[in-house]
Order: C-alpha cells, then sequence, then structure tokens
C-alpha cells in the first residue's frame, strides 16, 4: 500500500509542501494527481467538481502540470521547440517557429523565468532546463503545477532563484504542489506542510511556526537528533598515514597535489571541501580503485600504496562508497550477494570456486536485522528498497568486513534525516569501537557535527587544518582557498 | 514505490510493460505465439492454410510422438522424426548458452558461429585421424579438444576486449568469417585437411570421422541417424551452466560485471579477466556443439556445409536461443527444443509440398526467428513508446 486514505488539498495561490521520508508515498500520491496511477478508493475534486483523471493528458486539459525529477526535454531540440512541442503553431504545413518564440518569450516575461527560446536545451544549465519544463507546463494552460524534489538537482543559489519564480507564481493565482525531504527549503518556501509517513498523512500544519525538529518528528514518528551527541575522542597511535600523495585525473591532470594526512585509531577526521577539489580522487586512491603517482600509503605500518581494491580491503580499508548506485551495490541482486560483494570468493561464502546461497543468507539476516534494513529481506533485489536502506546495506557489508579504517565519502547524501542520524550514529559507533573514520563530506554541517579534527581540501591539497568549533567564517576562507595564501 | 511497486490501478502500458520486464514465462510465450501468429499471416498470403500448414509443421517435428493417442504407424515416423528435431535441438542448447552466458556478463556474442566452426573443425580432424584409439577415450579427446578450440577462439574476443577495449560485436563477426574462411581453405581442393581418399579428390571435403570416434546412437537406428548420445551431453552442459552461472565465484562476477561494472569493480572484480572468462566459457559451449555435431551425425566437413552454416548455422540461431529463453538455463532449453522443431518440421523432407511449398518453408523458420528477435528487443520499443522509464531509472527516482 503506498497510500493509505490520504486527504489532501490544494488551495488557490498556495506552496503547498508534500514532506516524507524516501518511500513515503509522496511520488505516488502526486502520479494519482497526475493520472499516471489510479486510486483504488477515493476520490479527486477540482474547484469542487468530482474528476476523474485517467491519463497525462487529461490532466493537462484540466490544468494540472508536473515537473519530474528527470526532465523530459528533447535534447538536440530548441528552447522554444520542446517548449511548443505538440501544440505547434504551424504556418499552412510548416512549422511557425517565430510564433512559437514569441509565445514563449511572453510567458517567461509574464512569469519572470528567463530563457533564451533559441538555445539547444542540451547547451543550457540544469536549471535552465528546469524553467523550460516549467514554461512549457505552464503554456499549457496549468494552474496547479507539481514539482517533484525540484531543489534536488540544484545549487543555492538556483534554488534561491527558483523560490523567486515560485513566488511570483503564487502571486499570479497559480498552486503548488512541492515535493521534497528537505526541511529547511520547505519551511522557506511553503505556505503549508503535509507530512506522509508509510503512505499514510501524519498531519497538514502551516509552515509558519513549524520547525525543523517539529517537522523532523512528524516524518519519522519520533525525536530526531541533528548532531549526535559524542564523546570526546581518544586517539591512539596512527592506523592510516598518507605522505605526499599526488594521484591524476581520468583526464591525466593532477588532482591530489601532495596529500599528507593521518587518521589515528579512535577517531574520526573530516575531509571539508568544495566538489572537486580532489575529494573523489583521493578517495579512489586511498581504497585501490585509483592508483597514485607518487607517495605513501600505509595502514596500520604496512605499505599499501600499489595495493588494488583486494589489497586494500585485506590490509583494512573499508569504503562507504560516495555512489551507492554506482559503486557500492548491484541494484539488480539481491541483498545477500550485494552483502557479500567485498568477500565472495572466501570462505564461508564461497567454497572450492562454488558459493553456498544457504551460507550467504546465513550471514546476510543476521546483518539486515542488525542494521535495521527495512522493506526486504535476503533475497529482494537491492533496487526494490529505498535510499537510506539501501546505504544501511552498505554500511552494514562494509563494516563487518571489519575494517581498521572506514573511509566514508558522503555517507549521507540524498537521505533523509532518519536515516542520516543512523548513519552519524555508526559511525561514531566505529570510531568508539577503536578504528580510525575518515569522513569525506560536502555538507560542512556533517562534518562539524561529526569530525574531531577537520582537514579542509582545497585544489588536491590540505590547506589547513581546523577543529570542529571553528567558525563557519573560517571554513569557509580556508575551503575557497584562503589559508594557504594566508600562510 | 520503495515498498514494493505501487499498488494503485496501473494503466494499460504500463502494465504491459510490467510483464514484459517482469521474469517468468509469459512474455517469451507471447512472444512466441505473436511470432507464430504473423508467420501465420505470412503463409496465409502465399496462398496456404496457416492451420495445415503448422499442423504439417508440428507433424514434421515428431512432437506428437508424446500423445499417447496416436496410431503405432504414425508413432514410428513420429519417433524418426522427433529423433532428427532433438539432434537439431543438441547445438542450439550448446549455442543458447554461448550466447545466453555472454549475455549475463554484459556482452554481446554474435560469434557463436566462429566458435563452433573451431569445434567442428578440430573435432573432425581428430574424429578422422587417430585411427586404432579405443573409441571412448578417441570421441573424449575429440570433443574435449573441440572444446577447448571453441573456448580459444571466443576468449580471443574476450581478451581483445580486455586489453585493448575492442568491441566483442565486431570482433566476434570478424572472428566468423576468419573461421568460415579457415575452414573454407583448409578443407577446400588441396587444403591440409582435404580428404586424402582418391574418390573424394575433386570434392572439397575433410576425411570421415572413423567409426570408433561416432557418438553412440540410444534412441533409433543408427543407419538412419538416430538419436545420439550428444544429447545428453547437451542436457548435461545445461546443467553445468546453471551451476556456473548462478553457483559459481566466476558466474557471481560475470553477472556483477553484467549488472554494473564499476560496482564489481569496487567489490575487487576486475572486468577485464571477467570478460575473458566468460568469453572462454562462451566459446567453449559453442565449441563443443561443433565437436558434437560432427561425431554425432555429420561425420564431415564439406566447404559447401560449412558456407552455409555461416549464414543461417546453429551459432546465429543460438542468439535466437537466447533470447527467447531470457537467458535462463531452463528458456535455453526450452527454446532450442522450439526452434529445432521449427527447422526440422519445416525442413524440405518433412513438409508435404501439397500443403506448402517446401522451398519457402525453410524461409517461414528464418521469418519466424527473425520475428522472434523483433519482438524480444520490443521491451524497449515498448517502454520508449509509453516513455516508460526502466526500472534503474524509477529506482534512482525513488531514491530521492
Amino acid at each position: 500500500m503506498a497510500n493509505d486514505r490520504v486527504d489532501f488539498d490544494l488551495r488557490r495561490g498556495e506552496v503547498h509542501a508534500l514532506l516524507g521520508e524516501n518511500g513515503a508515498g509522496k511520488s505516488t500520491l502526486m502520479s494519482v494527481l497526475y493520472g499516471l496511477y489510479r486510486p483504488d478508493e477515493g476520490e479527486l475534486r477540482l474547484g469542487g467538481e468530482p474528476v476523474t483523471i485517467d491519463s497525462p493528458r487529461r490532466a493537462i486539459e484540466l490544468g494540472i502540470g508536473m515537473v519530474h525529477q528527470h526532465f523530459m526535454l528533447v535534447p538536440v531540440m530548441t528552447v522554444a521547440e520542446n517548449i511548443v512541442l505538440a501544440t505547434e503553431p504551424r504556418k499552412g504545413l510548416l512549422l511557425d517557429m517565430d510564433a512559437a518564440g514569441r509565445r514563449v518569450r511572453e510567458l517567461s516575461d509574464r512569469f519572470g523565468l528567463r530563457v533564451d527560446p533559441d538555445a539547444r536545451v542540451a547547451d543550457i544549465s540544469v536549471s535552465q532546463q528546469q524553467r523550460v519544463e516549467i514554461l512549457r507546463a505552464l503554456d499549457r494552460g496549468a494552474d496547479v503545477l507539481i514539482l517533484d524534489e525540484p531543489t534536488a538537482v540544484l545549487t543555492a543559489q538556483e534554488a534561491a532563484e527558483l523560490f523567486r519564480i515560485l513566488r511570483t507564481l503564487t502571486a499570479e493565482g497559480k498552486s503548488i504542489v512541492f515535493i521534497s525531504h528537505k526541511l529547511g527549503e520547505v519551511l522557506q518556501i511553503a505556505d503549508r506542510v503535509s507530512v506522509l509517513r508509510r503512505g499514510r498523512k501524519v498531519e497538514t500544519v502551516a509552515a509558519e511556526g513549524a520547525t525543523e525538529e517539529s517537522l523532523a518528528r512528524m516524518m519519522v514518528g519520533r525525536d530526531v537528533l541533528f548532531r549526535v551527541a559524542k564523546e570526546a575522542s581518544e586517539p591512539g597511535p596512527p592506523l592510516l598515514e598518507v605522505h605526499g600523495l599526488e594521484v591524476v585525473d581520468d583526464r591525466g591532470l593532477p588532482a591530489v597535489r601532495g596529500v599528507d594526512l593521518q587518521v589515528r585509531v579512535g577517531e574520526i577526521v573530516g575531509i571539508a571541501g568544495v566538489d572537486d577539489n580532489g575529494q573523489g580522487e583521493l578517495v579512489e586512491t586511498l581504497t585501490g580503485l585509483r592508483r597514485p603517482q607518487t607517495g605513501t600509503i600505509t595502514v596500520d605500518g604496512r605499505d599499501v600504496t600499489g595495493a588494488d581494491v583486494r589489497g586494500k580491503l585485506d590490509a583494512g580499508i573499508g569504503h562507504i562508497a560516495e555512489d551507492r548506485h554506482r559503486r557500492g551495490l548491484v541494484l539488480d541482486f539481491s541483498l545477500a550477494e550485494n552483502l557479500c560483494l567485498r568477500d565472495y570468493r572466501h570462505a564461508p561464502i564461497a567454497r572450492h570456486g562454488l558459493i553456498s546461497p544457504r551460507r550467504m543468507n546465513e550471514r546476510a539476516a543476521p546483518l539486515l536485522d542488525e542494521y535495521d534494513v527495512r522493506g526486504g529481506s535476503c533475497d529482494s533485489l537491492a533496487l526494490s528498497l529505498s535510499g537510506g536502506n539501501q546505504q544501511k546495506v552498505v554500511i552494514a557489508r562494509e563494516i563487518s568486513e571489519d575494517p581498521k579504517v572506514l573511509v566514508a565519502a558522503q555517507p549521507t547524501r540524498g537521505l533523509d534525516v532518519g536515516a542520516i542520524e543512523f548513519v552519524h550514529r555508526r559511525l561514531i559507533e566505529q570510531r568508539d569501537a577503536g578504528r580510525g573514520v575518515l569522513l569525506v563530506s560536502l555538507e560542512l554541517e556533517e562534518i562539524r557535527s561529526l569530525s574531531d579534527r577537520v582537514l579542509v581540501i582545497y585544489d588536491g591539497r590540505i590547506v589547513a587544518e581546523l577543529a570542529p568549533e571553528a567558525s563557519e567564517e573560517e571554513f569557509g576562507v580556508a575551503m575557497l582557498g584562503g589559508r594557504r595564501e594566508a600562510a | 514505490m520503495s515498498e514494493g511497486e505501487p499498488q494503485g490501478t496501473l494503466t494499460v502500458a504500463s502494465r504491459l510493460a510490467g510483464y514484459l520486464r517482469g521474469g517468468g514465462i509469459v512474455t517469451p510465450l507471447l512472444t512466441a505465439l505473436i511470432a507464430f501468429f504473423i508467420g501465420g499471416l505470412v503463409v496465409a498470403l502465399t496462398g496456404s492454410n496457416p492451420f495445415t500448414t503448422y499442423k504439417a509443421i508440428f507433424e514434421g517435428s515428431g512432437l506428437n510422438w508424446l500423445f499417447p493417442w496416436i496410431s503405432s504407424e504414425d508413432r514410428m515416423l513420429a519417433a524418426l522424426n522427433l529423433q532428427q528435431t532433438l539432434i537439431l535441438t543438441t547445438p542450439l542448447i550448446l549455442t543458447g548458452m554461448a550466447v545466453a552466458y555472454a549475455f549475463r556478463a554484459g556482452l554481446f556474442n554474435i560469434g557463436g558461429q566462429g566458435q563452433y566452426f573451431a569445434g567442428l573443425y578440430i573435432g573432425v580432424w581428430v574424429g578422422s585421424s587417430l585411427a586404432g584409439l579405443p573409441g571412448f577415450l578417441h570421441i573424449a579427446l575429440a570433443l574435449v579438444l573441440g572444446t577447448l578450440a571453441g573456448a580459444v577462439w571466443g576468449g580471443i574476443a574476450g581478451f581483445l576486449k580486455a586489453s585493448t577495449g575492442a568491441n566483442e560485436v565486431i570482433s566476434t563477426i570478424m572472428l566468423n568469417y576468419v573461421a568460415l574462411w579457415v575452414g573454407v581453405w583448409a578443407f577446400g581442393l588441396g587444403g591440409p585437411l582435404h580428404s586424402d581418399s582418391p574418390s573424394e579428390r575433386s570434392v572439397p571435403i575433410s576425411d570421415p570421422v572413423v567409426d570408433d570416434a561416432k557418438l553412440p546412437v540410444f534412441w533409433g537406428d543408427p543407419e538412419l541417424q538416430g538419436l545420439h548420445v550428444g544429447f545428453f551431453i547437451a542436457l548435461a552442459a545445461l546443467g553445468v551452466f546453471w551451476v556456473l552461472l548462478n553457483r559459481s565465484v566466476a558466474g557471481y562476477e560475470a553477472r556483477a560485471v553484467g549488472f554494473n561494472p564499476d560496482a564489481a569493480e569496487y567489490g575487487g572484480i576486475n572486468a577485464g579477466r571477467t570478460y575473458t572468462k566468460v568469453m572462454l566459457s562462451c566459446g567453449a559451449f559453442a565449441g563443443l556443439a561443433g565437436a558434437i555435431d560432427v561425431l554425432g551425425w555429420q561425420f564431415a566437413v564439406a566447404t559447401n556445409d560449412i558456407q552455409n552454416a555461416g549464414v543461417v548455422g546453429a551459432g546465429f540461431i543460438g542468439i535466437a536461443v537466447a533470447l527467447l529463453g531470457r537467458n535462463t538455463t531452463s528458456g535455453v532449453l526450452f527454446s532450442a527444443l522450439l526452434f529445432g522443431a521449427l527447422i526440422n518440421g519445416t525442413s524440405v523432407r518433412n513438409l508435404d509440398p501439397t500443403i506448402f511449398q517446401p522451398e519457402l518453408a525453410t524461409n517461414l523458420t528464418l521469418i519466424i526467428q527473425g520475428l522472434i528477435v523483433l519482438i524480444v528487443s520490443a521491451p524497449v520499443i515498448v517502454t520508449t513508446l509509453y516513455r516508460l522509464r526502466p526500472r534503474r531509472a524509477r529506482a534512482e527516482e525513488e531514491r530521492a
């Protein structure tokens, strides 16, 4: 049951946020409104009149437009062509592209959505593509816009720009359903918030007066700790030591330039930095997916500089990969198969080249239990799980390998608050169990709340070591490379 | 959603797409039915009756032997026909696996025919020489060497992909041609493996397999080309395939690489080595098919047979077998049987010319085969048409 007796209403000129964890049923609910799924029971009314929406076409006729998370644009066509697609103005047998351009310009002026009608969609940025999607819905006469996780693909500035556009739209009398699992932005943009949990609506509240804590409680069903409590660390001897590491990226350009770092027993070392400053290459090198040009990597005194993935793993480096869909999981494998991705060749999983499903499940089942993986059993495919549960599978596997050092790259990316808390708690547990943790994240807040020491990476170099208590300004300066010039 | 498929009433399009995507037996059955239906239209177009034609093809395949009610006279004929069907099914099982295993690792092995040739050539070479070797040893040696030859031929494509990134589709097609023309040269007049017998001086053909090296016939009359034990070898190979794919470390690696090479790398699996290993195994299956064919019923290799097989040989039909059988063990078995029956049922010898022109009959097989390949590829077409994203995209969407 993806939606269980959900009531939802949308007023003219409001932004109504639909908030919920992964798999809470937000997208299903909106798919019903857009005619992609039909409800088993219940009723839809538009302007007080009962309506049946059996197809997206019908939804469009009724003035409901949807902007999907994955844009439905034709990349090789221009902005104007995409917007008028299927309703093209004609001049005889030919398309009247001038009229199309005019139509697009009028729309974009009226709602303050700046786009270049003649640009090819393939050449414009993601946020502009999103505007094209919104314009297309408006062009079709949409009064109700459904935005499915619109900020997931945007930077902070682009999101702010989107919010400005949404306010213009509501001022024009349009109504907006804003699907999200990010608390902060929901409070920022929405007039009212409906929270879904496991297919049921928990409550609809006014955004005014609500707090992140109160919304999180509704979403997860209990109090959520945004900062996981932890004891002060008592670091022991060094576990992971990196000296003078230089790595090139896929194009052969230097990506990591002479990094020295150390992770000791019982500490979490954070690597803070703006995206694409060598973090990816650093992590890949530490975990054996990429070879360094120069430098040394030792684990517990043992040199593993040139070791491949298996060598690094055997030396005790665990890896929570940044992208669980691309790296961390084989989505078409069962959970049990995924849980043995790192040691499928060894006893007890495999003997004499043959894998025993029984022994595979015997190991997987307790892990799924221990890590509270919901929504699937040993035989379920990984792709059937929500993001948070998929990440639990990855973490369960990496920790069960009993690593000395755990390299956690963006371990909470795309997760909702409940899952984030779970991951954070696990990382601190690992630290307290005497392992070393190297946490690489783009979320400064995450780095600061978890790390015992923070290294700031900029342009492939460690430019500063800061205490997690250092001010946001100090971090900001260092993350933009300021500290190096100052020093 | 994340807790399983959405429960709301789905539209027709998404339901259809679900059937096509989903495993099970529905899709292959539908596929075959549609192909036969369109094939029937073609038959009707030629002025024949599709129902009597299909009945004749069915009886020609000998599958009516399974019906308990047919007369004993019919049963004798049906037995003969069924033996031929199973003889044709045997190599298709093996070449079907050669294609299916590659598919599971994300490779498209179009080179089943070349690998089959390698097994065929080595099989006839070993089988026609070393006279005096005890029969069992001789057969085992010819089968093993034929299998290895196929493995090497397949392995070349895998190794090229692993070492240089050469696309296996191109390299396997090219290796088909190499194998074909090497055979035409070797068994042609004056070639190194051309028959030494004076009576065959002007015929481009190999020496015949010696009697001791021929596979024993266990059903039917050896003089009338009864069913040889190669059929059981193919069934045993199916068992090996199942274990390899589902229970072995090598199969786990192959499937991991096929589903997601990046995640496989993260698991410590070397994709290049896996490609080579997989293509070696694929080639082994196809090579075994060639060796069995030559030791089981062909007994000699003529260059015009090679050139025919280079167009419509078992290696190519193996692609349709794997596609229809969805690359699974049981799927390969049943679709190999279907194609074996079809080929035998439409053969000129079996089809009554008053029911359907025999010259067109073999074309009918090809039409049905082509339709099946086309329709099996249709999920892609259907999903694209209805703008339904594949499940991976959906899963990603649900992540957020």
